[in-house]
């Protein structure tokens, strides 16, 4: 019987991290007193006992073939004290109890096409999703947009001399799975789905589909003689929530899927509450591979707010500081009637108030 | 050696420029591998086209229903035959890494050689919600590879309407700023929910994240439905040796600009040693001779500015433990939506506390799989029946810290508003 002959699997769960943890960090668990960064790219935590740990944080292509990675346990073993981990924005950290093998180390992973940076106040390694690689419903790609997006911002990963630190997310659909950032890439469809009639009563469950809609604008229909959905594409918003219960609603379109950037998310409690990035910037063609409309954006922002901003504020800081207007200004993008919020909730977005600067 | 590649003069270019290029790793794999020439050719036809070519299924190990991701082509001729017939199948496991994202090289040779084996050789450290993702194996692969992570003490993480794989931060570990034990927190819980992982049977996907300090380094607040982050409820502590290193280094300017001015609560001032304040919910440390800052704890909303500034100098408090939030998710269906306090502080110390900490996560995705509509996320379940709906039936008590301001509208039945002033002060009496 070939059931008989499954393995079972043992539902072991997460692993305990503690039998990876560099052997200084398992004995300082939970005791470290403060940290310095001596370079950019390079930490230097002290516990409470004295003991030191530096970590030198290197970016990667987060995709990376097994020869990659296996060249990084090279450089691990022979130059650092073979512990690593990863950073959530796809950085590899490798921890050394010497202070001695930070510059070897450095010099290792450099010589090796590795960059070192993303501490402090640099631009980070973009948090990013699959896209055409493995995605089943990307307007675009994410991997290739990120290389692009970090070769043209590569000085900004290697050296610390932002206002403070800069996260960055790339997303291929509305989902957003790259999440908040301070600049945030994210597909903007700009036409309502196409509908492959023939398919969707044998591919989707459609009141399923009928119900995922926002704005209420999908109903069941019955087209050439099948049942099928039709779209009030007056109504129909282009978020593409359709798309992944029922593939016939084709929402990807070369042309009209297009690319907005948004600014001033913010996880971080640290001063003003966390915040919700907020779109700038769309229509920006999905200009494969190398997405250079995108890219003069980001930069244009990035610019500006490395020679406005004040130390310590974040986009979202220094946008709460000068106000949305003098933004808009000084980036010379333009404001027009669609960045006006009218989903639910809107009006708390909306200027209730005389504050108003001139 | 492979096949003859596919022209590919789309990716080729992104060979060029100083980041490390997966175009270049993808063709490092595809000297040995058909699969990944296919690849190659399926992800240029993507290029040149701009659109996605991957469709989902029903691939899985045995024993589990979740965990693998399935992709199939839809690159096809005109005899419905894969075009890139090697690369017809493009799974991806998706392998829940340790707390924390820790490795050892030996671990991460072990990975290789079972993906170089069975699968693509490609793998991403890590996806967006945590896993370490294995990307690109045949139907056939997927369950020979699984066992292998198994047998290394590695297990599927979660996909679909299931609670998802988790993330910690490097907290405990190597982070002065650490509240509590992240790891363990994020290992006693998630361990405790494998069935919920394993077998998706929930209104929509759960998340929890465990970030150590309101830096919040993973993203938690805006991404987990149930947030764990950490803070302290005493005074922040202070070093005076550390305070001076920093004034001596920095100066007066900086510690008025970045550090007193941009305090979002004003709990910080600048004072002449000799007048600071002797309350016992005062922090103070001397940066000079004559100087020092004092914060009022009271006043203080643990947003960690100060403390970012003057690491060291300035610490998190004694009395530590972790916030818990809810709800947080990004836009569809409803529209962004921050988690929101439901309990402002728990301590997370002893393992009694840890306890407690997971008897509320279970009683909330109870909850959550008994009154959310399908396809509901738990922020988008509150909005819809209320905070107070919720917490009563979550078992938690109200707290004035859980709303920015109290209602603005007199839209409420209120018959009972003398019961609940009762219970209001008789709680009071018993504290």
């Amino acid at each position: 019987m070939a059931q008989a002959q499954m393995r079972k699997p043992v539902e072991c769960g997460v692993p305990d991290h503690m039998q990876y943890l560099h052997p200084v960090m398992r004995k300082n668990y939970g005791n470290w007193k403060y940290h310095d960064r001596p370079r950019p790219g390079v930490l230097h935590h002290v516990a409470h006992g004295g003991e030191e740990i530096w970590t030198v944080r290197a970016g990667t292509q987060r995709q990376m073939d097994h020869y990659t990675i296996r060249k990084l346990c090279d450089i691990a073993d022979k130059y650092a004290d073979s512990y690593v981990r990863f950073t959530i924005r796809s950085n590899m950290e490798f921890m050394v109890a010497d202070e001695k093998k930070v510059a070897p180390l450095i010099a290792e992973l450099e010589k090796n096409g590795f960059p070192v940076g993303g501490t402090g106040n640099s631009v980070s390694m973009i948090a990013h999703t699959q896209g055409w690689l493995h995605c089943d419903i990307p307007g675009t790609d994410a991997s290739g947009v990120v290389k692009s997006l970090m070769d043209e911002l590569y000085q900004e990963f290697i050296h610390e001399e932002m206002p403070n630190r800069v996260r960055l997310s790339t997303s291929c659909c509305e989902i957003n799975c790259g999440g908040q950032a301070d600049i945030a890439i994210v597909i903007q469809h700009t036409k309502p789905p196409k509908i492959n009639h023939d398919l969707v009563a044998n591919v989707c469950e459609r009141p399923a589909v009928v119900a995922r809609c926002p704005v209420a604008a999908i109903r069941p229909a019955l087209v050439n003689g099948k049942p099928s959905l039709e779209v009030d594409e007056k109504k129909c918003i282009c978020c593409g929530a359709c798309f992944p219960p029922c593939p016939p609603m084709q929402i990807n379109d070369p042309e009209h899927s297009k690319l907005a950037i948004w600014v001033g998310g913010k996880n971080s409690n640290a001063r003003i509450k966390p915040q919700f990035m907020k779109m700038v910037a769309a229509g920006l063609p999905n200009n494969a591979p190398r997405w250079p409309e995108v890219a003069a954006v980001v930069k244009n922002i990035l610019r500006v707010y490395k020679e406005d901003a004040r130390p310590w504020e974040r986009i979202a800081d220094w946008i709460d500081r000068i106000g949305w207007p003098r933004f808009f200004e000084k980036t010379g993008l333009p404001f027009t009637k669609y960045l006006i919020d009218d989903w639910r909730g809107s009006r708390s977005n909306l200027n209730a108030s005389t504050h108003i600067r001139f | 050696m492979a096949k003859k590649p596919h022209d590919t003069p789309n990716l080729d270019q992104l060979e060029s420029g100083p980041w490390p290029s997966f175009v270049t790793g993808l063709k490092r794999l595809a000297k040995d591998k058909d699969y990944v020439v296919d690849v190659l050719g399926h992800l240029e036809h993507s290029y040149k086209t701009r659109k996605g070519y991957w469709k989902g299924g029903t691939v899985g190990v045995f024993g589990y229903g979740g965990g693998v991701i399935p992709r199939f082509t839809e690159i096809k001729d005109d005899k419905e035959q894969a075009v890139f017939k090697d690369a017809a199948e493009f799974h991806t496991l998706r392998i829940m890494p340790p707390a924390g994202m820790h490795y050892n090289t030996d671990i991460l040779r072990k990975f290789c050689d079972i993906w170089e084996k069975h699968g693509s050789g490609l793998i991403a450290f890590h996806g967006q919600s945590g896993d370490i993702m294995f990307q690109g194996c045949t139907t056939e692969n997927v369950q020979k590879a699984f066992d292998e992570f198994n047998e290394l003490g590695f297990d599927l993480g979660g996909a679909g309407p299931a609670v998802r794989t988790s993330m910690s931060c490097v907290g405990h570990a190597r982070c002065e700023q650490s509240c509590f034990d992240e790891g363990k927190a994020h290992r006693s819980i998630i361990n405790a929910f494998l069935d919920d992982i394993h077998r998706p049977a929930l209104p929509y996907k759960f998340k929890f994240k465990f970030s150590g300090c309101a830096n919040d380094c993973m993203n938690s607040i805006q991404r987990a439905d149930m947030a764990v982050i950490g803070t302290w409820r005493d005074n922040m502590q202070t070093d005076a040796a550390l305070a001076k290193k920093w004034f001596a280094k920095h100066g007066l300017n900086e510690l008025v600009n970045d550090v007193v001015g941009m305090c979002p609560t004003r709990a910080i001032q600048l004072k002449d040693t000799k007048a600071v304040s002797k309350d016992a919910s005062v922090s103070s440390v001397a940066v000079n001779d004559t100087q020092s800052i004092e914060i009022q704890n009271r006043d203080c909303v643990r947003c960690m500015h100060c403390i970012n500034v003057m690491t060291g100098a300035l610490a998190p408090g004694k009395e530590r433990g972790a916030t818990i939030l809810v709800g947080g998710k990004r836009t569809l269906k409803i529209g962004d939506l921050m988690g929101t306090v439901v309990v402002p502080f728990m301590k997370l110390e002893s393992d009694e506390d840890m306890e407690a900490l997971l008897d509320l996560a279970k009683r909330i995705v109870d909850f959550f799989a008994e009154n959310a509509l399908e396809h509901e996320r738990t922020g988008e379940m509150i909005e819809r029946i209320g905070l107070v709906n919720f917490l009563e039936g979550v078992e938690l008590d109200i707290d004035a810290s859980m709303v920015s301001a109290p209602r603005t509208n007199p839209y409420v039945r209120m018959d009972d508003w003398d019961a609940e002033v009762a219970k209001v002060n008789a709680k009071k009496a018993a504290a």
